[in-house]
């Protein structure tokens, strides 16, 4: 369960965001959609305190975020995966290496084998080959370096994925590869999952509920019908934007 | 512009470095118990240090033990005994020359590869990564690195000592003086503390903290923005070139002048 209230976060003169309430439940995959620059990112860096509020609450699992110790926040953190808008890897070293440091420590000092076999197993998940695994972030395109992030941030088996934007920039087919990671990691391991995306038929698609961020707040929330549906002005005109008119209504 | 809003603005601006840096320091000494992930990090380093840097730092104290000699036999007067040259020469270079040329010199490679990789971490967002890993930058990246370029450079420092003496007397043997090995040695001894390598060494090591601590710290945190990067590698440069000189003169008085 993650639970943000009223949180307000400036950077200097620019107020980011503004009284941001936001939750999701256990198991539970949210879209949050919002133009570019508008603090979908920072968003997602208050639930794994990356960044911490000036004002308002943020818990996951009832633990108050900015108010854990060193020692409890790496623990939460390690519970959480995230993907990097940039993949952010370690270009000093190996995909292998890079997804290997996404395994929690214990398991893989005291199992090279299991590491090994895991690093394969995340690449396939996002579909890319095993020899990747020897390669150099420098060496890899912009979308497989996306990949070897999510093969990064799934190879703990963290109960919660925080997505930044996973499937921008891929080709059609890799970011369906991707979508359907997202639903299956929902489905068969119980996942709880935040996808900050732009494009609104993945979100539709792999979403229980979708959040549009805009001006500092969170301007609707709700099913993805109650989006195709919404009166509101700012959700429709996001949402024909990629869609094109309505249909109906 | 009131000037006096411009200094107070900086003294604002210099005492939330200090306090950030302060905070930087305790965070570092408090993941020292992290020792397991820093150890194998650190050894890492030291020897990217030591190939990186041996020959450029060997080369420019065999060049400073060559002029120390050639001016020293050039003001040399005639009527002072000859073993003297040798006193001075290894004195100018176990003091003063060599731990300062290296430590120049490494502030500007160590100092600059240290500001320049962290900083690239950071805006590239791999500082965030490790962090949502669970992981500590302070025991992946900081500790590893201030430890080696401390410990490296009393290392390098040794190397240029031996280095610039074989030099120096090499280059005061063919000068006018034409000084024995017999009076060099004689004048080396003769002027000899032992406390004088102590203080070589003391030196050094405040000296390769200063170049390792300092740019990691900036680097560290160098602001978003492409732009940010090599703003850090330059104020990191130019900061760790500050610290040694202050530090250099601070040492002296410290220790040399109660000796
Ligand atoms: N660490 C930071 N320091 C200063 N400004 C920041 C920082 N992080 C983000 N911002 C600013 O906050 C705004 C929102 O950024 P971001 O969350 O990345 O937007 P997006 O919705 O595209 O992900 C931007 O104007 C950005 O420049
Ligand atoms: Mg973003």
């Amino acid at each position: 369960m993650i639970r943000l209230v009223g949180v307000y976060k400036r950077f200097e003169e620019l107020i980011v965001l503004d009284g941001v309430d936001f939750d999701v439940s256990k198991g539970e995959t949210i879209a949050l959609l919002g133009p570019s620059g508008t603090g979908k990112s920072v968003l997602l860096k208050h639930i794994n305190g990356l960044i911490h509020p000036d004002r308002g609450e943020v818990y996951v699992d009832e633990q108050s975020v900015p108010q854990l110790g060193r020692k409890q926040l790496a623990t939460l953190r390690s519970r959480i995966g995230y993907v990097f808008q940039f993949g952010a890897l370690f270009d000093s070293m190996s995909v292998a290496e890079n997804i290997k440091l996404g395994i929690t420590d214990q398991q893989c000092s005291s199992d090279a084998k299991y590491c090994s076999a895991r690093v394969v197993e995340c690449l396939e998940l996002v579909n890319l080959p095993a020899d990747t695994a020897r390669k150099f972030p420098a060496e890899l395109s912009g979308g497989m370096r996306k990949r070897v992030g999510i093969a990064r941030a799934i190879a703990g088996e963290p109960e919660y994925l925080l997505y930044d934007e996973p499937t921008s920039g891929l080709d059609p087919v890799n970011a369906d590869v991707i979508d359907e990671l997202v639903v299956k990691l929902r489905d068969t391991l119980g996942v709880t999952s935040v996808v900050v995306t732009h494009d609104v038929r993945g979100a539709f698609r792999v979403a229980d509920r979708v959040a549009l961020l805009k001006e500092g707040r969170i301007r609707a929330f709700g099913t993805p019908t109650d989006f195709r549906e919404s009166r509101d002005e700012v959700v429709r005109e996001f949402i024909e934007r990629d869609f094109g008119a309505l249909p109906e209504a | 512009m009131d000037p006096r809003r411009i200094v107070g603005r900086y003294t604002l601006h210099a005492l939330s470095h200090v306090g950030r840096f302060a905070a930087f320091f305790v965070e570092m000494v408090r993941t020292l118990n992290e020792w397991r992930i820093w150890v194998p990090r650190t050894f890492e380093q030291a020897q990217n240090i030591g190939y990186g840097s041996l020959f450029i730092v060997l080369l420019t104290a065999a060049f400073a033990g060559a002029v120390t000699a050639l001016q020293a036999s050039y003001q040399f007067q005639a009527n002072l005994p000859v073993y003297i040259v040798g006193g001075l020469i290894v004195n100018s270079i176990v003091l003063e020359l060599a731990p300062v040329l290296t430590a120049l010199l490494l502030a500007g490679r160590i100092g600059a590869r240290y500001a320049a990789e962290l900083g690239t971490m950071r805006v590239t967002e791999q500082i965030d990564a490790l962090e949502s890993l669970g992981r500590s930058p302070m025991s992946h990246l900081i500790i590893p690195r201030v430890i080696a370029g401390t410990l490296m450079l009393p290392v390098l420092v040794i190397f240029a000592d031996l280095i610039g003496i074989v030099a120096g007397y090499f280059f005061a043997h063919i000068s006018s003086l034409q000084i024995s090995s017999a009076d060099f040695i004689y004048g080396a001894r003769y002027f000899f503390r032992p406390w004088d390598l102590w203080y070589s060494m003391i030196k050094s090591l405040f000296f390769g903290l200063a170049i390792s601590l300092v740019p990691s710290y900036v680097g560290f945190t160098t602001k978003q923005g492409a732009e940010g990067v090599g703003r850090a590698t330059t104020a990191a440069v130019v900061s760790a070139s500050v610290m040694i000189l202050f530090l250099n003169a601070l040492l002296a008085q410290w220790l040399l002048t109660n000796a």
